[in-house]
């Protein structure tokens, strides 16, 4: 194999599997560390700068870094990461003092944005300090888009949702709030030097089945429903409600309707319970809280009695898979199921929805309705215009519309330069070697071996009693250190010096899991085969050294590295050093 | 050396062996040993050939004398028997215990200032009388714990890191050992342990003494150019015998050698001893030519490796002396304390 080039920030960047995996690339060990050192305005500006809502984040993220991380490879459970991120959130002090400022002096440029969530406010955030003056539009009367309105406030209180949409704003957004924008032409019109479009995926998917009409008074669209709810217009709901679909908009109706007077609320789902798009921390939280899940019913029909919703039929069906490996649901052939109910929820879907968009704008849209957009720039067919977020490459999760409005940014920004988009600037990488003392290092390379902490919650009785209750309390300072311990530092890495190595074999013996070996080269697949553990996750790169004094390479496995430091620690010649490679991805103007 | 104990965290597919026990289960308490002491990986040796051969840990014996090398026991093992002896003495503790106890497996730890100086003596008397055990020196030729002198094992004319150069002549302990009458004698080198692993195996299914020199360097006191037990120089001048493949059972699967390379050897166990020879003319069950062989090596500057001699009938100590089979700690006490009656049986069987 060729020697692994470490100089590539790539290489170690994926490594820390948890930041790799995060779609705003979010150096989670750095923070982590910073909540186990008690200093969470430290960890909340890390945050800030990489998501730009941590404490709305760290209630609600889709959170892809924790399936990422490590931990999980060798132990049950993976770091609560999203849940420390809450931690700095709610532990920090005043910050305010250390947002960037934005300069006296303009720049010149106009930039509007279309949509007043996370994406658009991301943007807004990312130009503002250079100088762009900054429009935000939104039919809302406030700011925060999806965010405050379909994410209950029993998950994400009102305050938190305010304190960091008020840090954007703060810094000198004009908005235009409770305007409904119904013309791009319009926007365009007023001669912005660029827009950016991230108006999310508005649109619930109906259920259009015999009955849909007639019951319409007791059949909710979720995402419309859950937006009533939270803006207090709809405060209570029927005895018996149905949920349909298994998402997380479902498990936000299923919980809600509890606390809105839903006594006998179920959620029921087309597919298995493994195959639900919720994620499982939400199942779990609404079967906690006494919701059960019906799996593998179809909806068939909405049961009335002159326009007065009597039930559901549903048709029962498997899971098969067909000759392309592909799952298919055919009925079981077994009767039909009728579930009585006063109301319905349907939340089986989000849509994009453009039109407000004029068709003869020189903006193309794809066959599915979507905007044609350069997929690194997020350009679309009309120069000026950019997308982000749900919008642009359709719903996805707020960590992901925030991670493409950084890169919509950058677009905007090289695009008001006239410089070229396609030149994306390179992350910003801090390389330094954790060496204090013979054994001692400058972070906390101690293994715990603690299984993960559960976040506090609020008794159930209480929880149900209001929809404003939060349910979860959160880690207190104890348990967070607790479980920012469980975290292995991914991000202090294995830095091996081949010359320096005398092939003595003390890292590969105080090794706990195994990765290193010295062996003879050869191709990837085999030299897999024959390590001293074998490397079975092919996900995770091989470390490969050059040619040693015997003529073998040290090979290690990053699969299942605790960043223990045992290796240089028992290293007599300091061939490996423990490195901080701590990567910062580029913002707009950071190039 | 670390402060911090090795993580219990593992390798997600590190296997159990027969008895249950992963790799993992064999290991100690953490070492205290220099980073990059061979000692270590001779621990890390001992822990791969028990997990291999299915040992059970309590079933062992752990003995050693005094010096870098004696401490090691601590560092892995953690779930046997445990006897840090006097310096120099641990042959005659170990023969002690075995006279008291045939059905543990006894392992000898000892250095080369333990073995081939304060200890000589008590080195030669349990090679020649046939003690029931592997007895490991972990051989670096320094007195390390006293800052780097000379060992008795220093090649003359090597040199010290303060600067000196050793006159006196070097005690070949595997070569003594193959005159003193050991059955079993091979010599290793701590950084390859695709050869030490499979002659430990071998060492602890032979059944007889079993003594394997395994040369060590010391990397604080004796890895630098003028040294004979450095890394470098054990390497390019290692001059390898054979490589063991180690079977259990006879119906394994025959790989293809060219002719008269392969030497099978069967143990008193059952399971047998494969040499894949690296030199044609050597044999391993010729005490004689061992030792001319030997001689001859190193006058040309080489150091021999791999298994040197092996007796496939080993006579032990149990044989010479006609010791009772069963542990004394399970004998009832008439047995152990036998009535007037059995005493003056003897006293007339000596008139």
């Amino acid at each position: 194999m060729k020697p692994t080039d470490i100089r590539n920030p790539d290489y170690f960047h994926k490594v820390v599997d948890c930041q790799w995996a995060c779609p705003a690339h979010t150096p989670v060990p750095e923070y982590i560390r910073l909540i186990a050192a008690g200093r969470y305005d430290d960890a909340y500006m890390i945050n800030w700068e990489s998501n730009v809502f941590p404490g709305i984040l760290g209630r609600t993220c889709d959170r892809p870094c924790e399936p990422a991380c490590r931990r999980g490879r060798v132990e049950e459970q993976p770091v609560a990461i999203c849940r420390l991120k809450r931690v700095a959130a709610d532990y920090k002090g005043a910050i305010g003092e250390r947002l960037p400022k934005t300069p006296g002096k303009k720049n010149g440029k106009r930039v509007a944005c279309i949509g007043g969530g996370p994406a658009s406010l991301t943007v807004a955030r990312d130009l503002l300090p250079l100088g762009y003056s900054v429009t935000v539009v939104d039919g809302a009367r406030q700011g925060g888009g999806m965010i405050r309105s379909q994410i209950p406030k029993f998950r994400l209180p009102e305050a938190v949702i305010d304190e960091e949409v008020g840090y954007i704003l703060g810094m000198g957004v004009e908005t235009r709030f409770g305007v409904w924008v119904n013309s791009l032409k319009e926007i365009l019109v007023e001669g912005y030097d660029a827009v950016f479009v991230g108006t999310g995926a508005p649109r619930g998917r109906e259920a259009n089945l015999p009955g849909r009409q007639e019951a319409a008074a007791h059949i909710h669209i979720g995402i419309d429903w859950l937006a009533s709810v939270a803006f207090g217009h709809v405060t209570k709901i029927s005895k018996r409600v149905i949920v349909l679909g298994g998402g997380n908009t479902a498990m936000d109706c299923c919980r809600s309707s509890k606390r809105l007077g839903g006594e006998d609320v179920r959620v029921v789902v087309r597919s298995g319970f493994d195959e639900m798009k919720a994620s499982p921390w939400e199942k779990e939280d609404a079967m906690h809280e006494g919701i059960p899940i019906h799996n593998f019913l179809v909806p068939k029909e909405f049961t009335h009695d002159k326009g007065c919703l009597t039930g559901v039929l549903f048709e029962k069906v498997r899971a098969e898979v067909d000759a392309k490996g592909r799952r298919n649901l055919v009925p079981t052939g077994e009767p039909d199921v009728h579930m009585e109910c006063d109301e319905v929820l349907v939340a089986i879907g989000q849509e994009n929805a453009f039109p407000w968009i004029e068709r003869d704008l020189g903006l193309q849209f794809d066959d599915l309705g979507m905007p044609v957009l350069n997929q690194a720039t997020l350009q679309s067919t009309l120069p000026r215009v950019f997308f982000g977020g749900d919008s642009a490459l359709g719903p996805k999760n707020i960590i992901t519309a925030v991670a493409q409005a950084h890169d919509a940014a950058i677009s905007i920004d090289k695009f008001c330069r006239s410089e070229d988009l396609l030149q994306r600037p390179a992350p910003h990488v801090k390389v330094l070697s954790q060496k204090m003392g013979i054994h001692e290092w400058s972070y906390d390379n101690g293994i715990t071996m603690d299984l993960r902490h559960r976040v506090p919650t609020q008794e159930i009785k209480k929880a149900l009693s209001s929809i404003k209750t939060e349910f979860e309390l959160g880690f207190d300072p104890q348990l967070a250190l607790a479980e920012a311990q469980r975290c292995f530092n991914c991000d202090v890495q294995t830095v091996f010096a081949d010359k320096a190595c005398i092939e003595c074999d003390g890292c590969v013996d105080i090794c706990p899991v195994d990765c290193i070996t010295f062996t003879a080269d050869g191709e990837e697949r085999e030299l897999r085969g024959r390590l001293t553990a074998p490397a079975l996750n092919a996900s995770q790169d091989l470390y490969v050294s050059g040619l040693l004094k015997t003529g073998r390479i040290m090979v290690k496995d990053e699969d299942v590295c605790l960043h223990c430091g045992m290796c240089a620690e028992r290293c007599p010649t300091g061939a490996w050093d423990m490195q901080k490679i701590l990567i910062n991805v580029a913002h707009a103007g950071q190039g | 050396m670390s402060y911090l104990a090795k993580p219990k965290l593992h390798h997600p597919s590190l296997q159990p062996n027969a008895l249950g026990y992963t790799r993992r289960d064999y290991e100690g308490a953490m070492s205290t040993m220099c980073a990059g002491c061979g000692h270590d990986s001779i621990s890390a040796a001992i822990i791969q050939a028990c997990y291999e051969l299915d040992i059970p840990p309590h079933r062992v014996a752990k003995l050693s004398g005094i010096g870098c090398s004696s401490k090691t026991p601590d560092y892995f093992l953690g779930n046997s028997h445990g006897f840090n002896s006097v310096h120099g003495r641990m042959p005659s503790v170990l023969t002690g215990a075995s006279l008291a106890n045939r059905d543990l497996i006894y392992l000898g730890v000892s250095g080369d200032g333990d073995s081939a100086s304060i200890g000589l003596g008590q080195f030669a008397h349990a090679m020649r009388r046939g003690v029931t055990m592997v007895y490991i020196v972990e051989n670096n030729g320094v007195y390390g714990l006293t800052k780097g002198q000379f060992s008795a094992t220093a090649d003359a004319g090597s040199r010290s890191k303060a600067g000196g150069i050793n006159e006196d002549s070097a005690i070949d302990l595997a070569a003594l050992a193959l005159q003193m009458g050991a059955t079993f004698v091979g010599r290793g080198f701590s950084g390859d342990k695709e050869q030490l692993v499979p002659l430990l195996r071998a060492a602890f299914s032979h059944g007889g003494t079993a003594f394997i020199d395994v040369i060590s360097p010391c990397v604080t006191f004796n890895n630098h150019s003028g040294s004979t037990k450095s890394y470098d120089y054990v390497r390019e001048h290692n001059a390898a015998l054979n490589r063991i493949d180690f079977i259990v059972g006879r119906n394994e699967i025959t790989t293809e050698y060219a002719p008269g390379s392969l030497v099978e050897v069967p143990q008193h166990d059952g399971s047998i001893l494969r040499l894949r020879k690296l030199h044609d003319s050597y044999s391993p069950t010729d005490r004689i030519a061992a030792i001319s062989h030997i001689a001859e090596r190193r006058a040309l500057g080489e150091i021999v490796t791999g298994l040197l001699y092996v007796d496939d009938q080993p006579r032990t100590i149990h044989d010479h002396l006609g010791t009772v089979k069963v542990p004394l700690n399970q004998l009832g006490e008439s047995a152990l304390c036998p009535d007037n009656a059995a005493l003056t049986g003897i006293n007339a069987s000596l008139r």
